[in-house]
């Protein structure tokens, strides 16, 4: 990041304009289908899929991820992997309970 | 003899070492809300019934909430921007909004807060409201840290832009990176606590 | 990192330093102090299973009426003892303080990347680990529900309890950025030359440990901030609806898991066991190295194994949890992965042993002790495949088999390690030697009373002796024909203390000896030996920075004059 021109800082900022109306948008998406009676197992589907969209937007565009170094994606993937573990594992093991 | 990278990127990581640093703290700032999210799953999954969050939450104060964090963001990394063009002035404004919408969403939060201890719902009502404020505080108190380093950088810490600015920047950039994580997680708490 | 060499004061010198050599040793100092004070309350509770009920000499009046130890006390005792040995002993001693002073010296750079972190992490390190011990002057004593802290019964017990969730949460902030410092050290900070696959393994454990402690403990802090919101305002996350205690139903919300406890607690618990051996396995690879001047048998294969272990590592906790009513398919799983994580660690072990073969060996006191290190490791690693198995552990779960089978991998495993590590890098850090005749009877006593202390273990955990008995077992019938062994392992265990007096002596009248001037009294290849002073020099490590030309190991190089050939060395 330290050798970005004045030129790529302005375009940079562009982006960052458009991806707040994003988020913005999406924001009001999202409470508006917390509103449709869809079912469990869809709305938690579609929140976590705008919420990661709105999340990846923040970490591409805000946070520079679309233009990091390799050691960060390596970093990111491992933690990622470990979260999923972290999140899945326990409930797996809760539901596959043996029940007395 | 100083350490090497601390402005400069290293060549083969293109990185300097506080980028670094930060990054993989957030790491790590992703497996602790990791372990509350996984906690919230678990116990919700394995609860009897669990109530809608709109049903108890405030849903309209939340989504502000969640506009003023997300735009926020958008004036920390304008702020970045500004000490890339070498305009002090506009960091000085965008820190300024960042920290104004900070407070915002704490005033909120803190409206929030007591109108729930008001109406007898506290923590340990039941699970939902355990995880609910044990959830929100956390991010709550993940914000007021945020604060406090920025007002730092706002204020006495900015004469490092004077002496050294390349660092200085740095030194900005690496707190939006964390301030950014900060809206990444209401992002998820958002929907999960209020919407589903 | 400022370069003017201004008049600093003891404050600034000393003791808020930002030089990672200082801040090893005061890592160092304040994690062998714990051990110490740790091992002294093994030797207490040994007393009390040695002979149950009877007055305790010397400490029992602080222990309870008469002398006598009750039994909330032994409990307290034991939960300390392995937190303190754990995460104020162990962890600080192979990490904090092997891992501040000689990281940087072994790649090659002046300092860590975050001095300053680096000081903070210490001082957090050493303020938690006060809190923890504070935990003994509450009313009700310190924890007593285990190192491990199970609701409910943790959610229930006295005030220490929440005071140790408190020194946790100290403990698990300084490691957490301890462990990024380390890790951006590794990456950015190398010498020139210093490519991946030439750094010494002693770095490569330290970065993989990093990596472990960064991504585990996070859970468990959020896990203690949970059980803190149980205790302390009433919320019901691991307390289960309608929990009646000694016949009195509680007065809780109800709702939670004691299950999600211990899933988030084993998280961090199960990668947190390599990180108390990975480190030893680093010192271990450069103690046999230097002492059968050739090099290691398989790096590459360590060096992957090591990776592998480290990702196999956080995916296997549940073996601990065996026992909890979990499903078949569930425990195939856990049992799958446990038994795929023992492959890297015999690698690893196998390259050990098979890199003696044909060496030159030197048989010093650092050498003794990774000798030494590697049938106890063997021990405690066989001695774990029966507990890994789900049909066995139900046997052996929660028996004093499983203290024997950790305490191998600790004891005679990580500290000895940790004791060779001592005992090779003593000169490196002050300039002088330690006294060999001393360093060879702390090796040889310590080797005969581990085995004594702990060996019996099994056959106790075989007959069914559960671990956490204050008494020893006594009013159990199933226990009455291993009973005697309680005895056994408690002199061991004095005589094993008092083998610790000929390493404390030595290090005493070592520092009073006089500096031998030797760079390198060891011929040792890696740049922390070749490339600065012993001690090294006050800023900035080196003279001038080494560029490295070769990989850390080159010893017996053939046509070579020297029968070692420093990484700095021109090829």
């Amino acid at each position: 990041m330290a050798d970005l021109t004045p030129e790529e800082i302005k375009h940079h900022v562009k982006t960052y304009v458009i991806v707040f109306v994003a988020l913005a948008f999406l924001t009001i998406v999202t409470v508006a289908i917390s509103y449709l009676d869809l079912g469990v197992g869809a709305s938690v589907a579609l929140a976590l899929v705008v919420a990661s969209v709105k999340g990846g937007l923040v970490a591409s565009y805000f946070m520079h991820l679309i233009d990091e170094k390799v050691t960060i994606y390596w970093t990111l993937i491992v933690t990622v992997a470990m979260f999923l573990i972290l999140m899945f594992l326990p409930l797996g093991n809760m539901l596959a309970q043996a029940k007395i | 003899m100083d350490i090497p990278y601390t402005v400069k990127d290293r060549p083969d990581t293109g990185l300097y070492n506080g980028k670094l640093g930060i990054w993989l703290f957030l790491a790590s700032e992703v497996m602790l809300f990791g372990g509350l999210f996984s906690a919230y799953v678990f116990l919700r999954t394995g609860a009897e019934s669990w109530p809608t969050g709109a049903d108890i939450l405030n849903v309209p104060l939340a989504t502000l909430n969640t506009l003023f964090l997300i735009t926020s963001s958008v004036t920390m990394v304008m702020s970045w921007a500004s000490l890339k063009l070498k305009e002090f002035d506009k960091f000085k404004l965008y820190t300024g909004l960042t920290l104004l919408l900070a407070t915002s969403f704490l005033v909120v939060k803190y409206f929030e807060y007591t109108a729930k201890f008001h109406h007898g719902l506290f923590p340990s009502t039941n699970s939902f409201l355990g995880i609910y404020f044990t959830l929100t505080g956390l991010h709550v108190l993940h914000i007021i840290g945020g604060m406090i380093v920025i007002f730092f950088f706002w204020m006495p810490g900015a004469k490092m832009w004077e002496s050294d600015p390349d660092r200085f920047t740095n030194r900005i950039e690496i707190v939006g990176l964390y301030w950014h994580f900060v809206d990444l997680v209401w992002i998820f708490l958002f929907p999960v606590l209020y919407l589903l | 990192m400022s370069t003017d060499h201004h008049k600093e004061s003891i404050w600034t010198k000393y003791i808020f330093s930002t030089d990672h050599k200082i801040i090893g040793l005061q890592y160092g100092i304040t994690s062998l102090v714990w051990l110490l004070v740790g091992f002294t309350l093994m030797m207490i509770m040994r007393y009390q299973l040695a002979y149950p009920g009877n007055p305790v000499p010397i400490v029992g009046n602080l222990l309870g009426e008469g002398g006598i130890m009750p039994s909330e006390m032994y409990n307290s005792l034991g939960a300390m003892h392995g937190t303190i040995m754990i995460f104020l002993g162990v962890v600080p001693l192979a990490f904090g303080a092997f891992g501040n002073y000689f990281l940087p010296l072994q790649i090659g750079t002046i300092d860590m990347a975050f001095p300053k972190l680096n000081a903070a992490s210490y001082w957090l390190y050493f303020v938690g680990s006060i809190v923890m011990v504070v935990g003994f002057f509450v009313p009700g004593g310190a924890a007593n529900s285990g190192w491990t802290s199970y609701p409910p019964l943790s959610v229930t017990a006295t005030m220490g309890q929440t005071v140790w969730l408190l020194g946790m949460v100290f403990l698990i902030t300084s490691s957490l950025l301890g462990s990024v410092n380390i890790l951006v050290t590794v990456i950015q900070l190398r010498a020139k030359g210093m490519t991946w696959m030439r750094l010494p393994i002693f770095v490569w454990t330290q970065f993989i440990t990093a990596f472990l402690l960064l991504l585990a403990f996070p859970p468990l802090e959020a896990a203690s901030v949970l059980q803190l919101m149980d205790r302390l305002v009433g919320t019901s996350f691991f307390m289960p609806s309608g929990l009646v205690v000694s016949g009195v139903v509680q007065n809780y919300t109800g709702g939670g898991s004691p299950l999600l406890w211990q899933h988030l607690f084993w998280f961090l618990a199960h990668p947190e066991v390599y990180v108390l051996i990975l480190p030893a396995f680093g010192i271990i690879t450069e103690v046999i190295a230097n002492n059968t001047r050739k090099p290691i048998q398989g790096y590459k294969a360590m060096v992957y194994a090591m990776v592998f272990l480290g990702f196999m590592s956080f995916i296997v906790w549940a073996h601990h949890m065996y026992i909890t009513g979990m499903g078949t398919s569930i425990g195939a799983f856990f049992q799958t992965t446990t038994m795929i994580i023992s492959i890297p660690s015999v690698v690893i072990l196998t390259t050990l042993f098979l890199s003696l073969w044909g060496g030159s060996i030197r048989f010093n006191t650092p050498m003794l002790f990774a000798l030494g290190f590697i049938p106890m490791f063997g021990i405690g690693g066989l001695t774990g495949l029966p507990l890994g198995l789900a049909a066995a552990d139900i046997h052996l779960h929660d028996t004093y088999y499983v203290i024997g089978h950790f305490h191998y991998v600790v004891a005679p495993g990580t500290i000895f390690a940790l004791f060779a590590g001592i005992y090779y890098w003593f000169p490196k850090i002050t300039g002088k030697r330690t006294n060999e005749t001393l360093g060879k009877l702390h090796f040889f006593f310590s080797f005969i009373f581990m085995n004594g202390v702990f060996m019996p273990m099994f056959v106790q955990g075989l007959a069914g002796v559960s671990r956490r008995l204050w008494d020893g077992g006594e009013i159990y019938a199933h226990a009455a024909d291993v009973l005697y062994l309680n005895e056994v392992m408690s002199i061991s265990a004095w005589l094993l203390g008092l083998a610790q007096i000929f390493f404390i002596v030595n290090l005493i009248i070592s520092l009073r000896g006089k500096k031998t001037g030797e760079m390198n009294p060891w011929g040792a290849t890696t740049i922390d030996w070749t490339d600065t002073t012993s001690p090294p020099l006050g800023h900035g490590n080196f003279e001038t920075v080494p560029t490295v030309y070769r990989g850390p190991y080159e010893y017996s190089v053939p046509g070579t004059d020297k029968d070692f050939t420093p990484q700095s060395e021109k090829g």
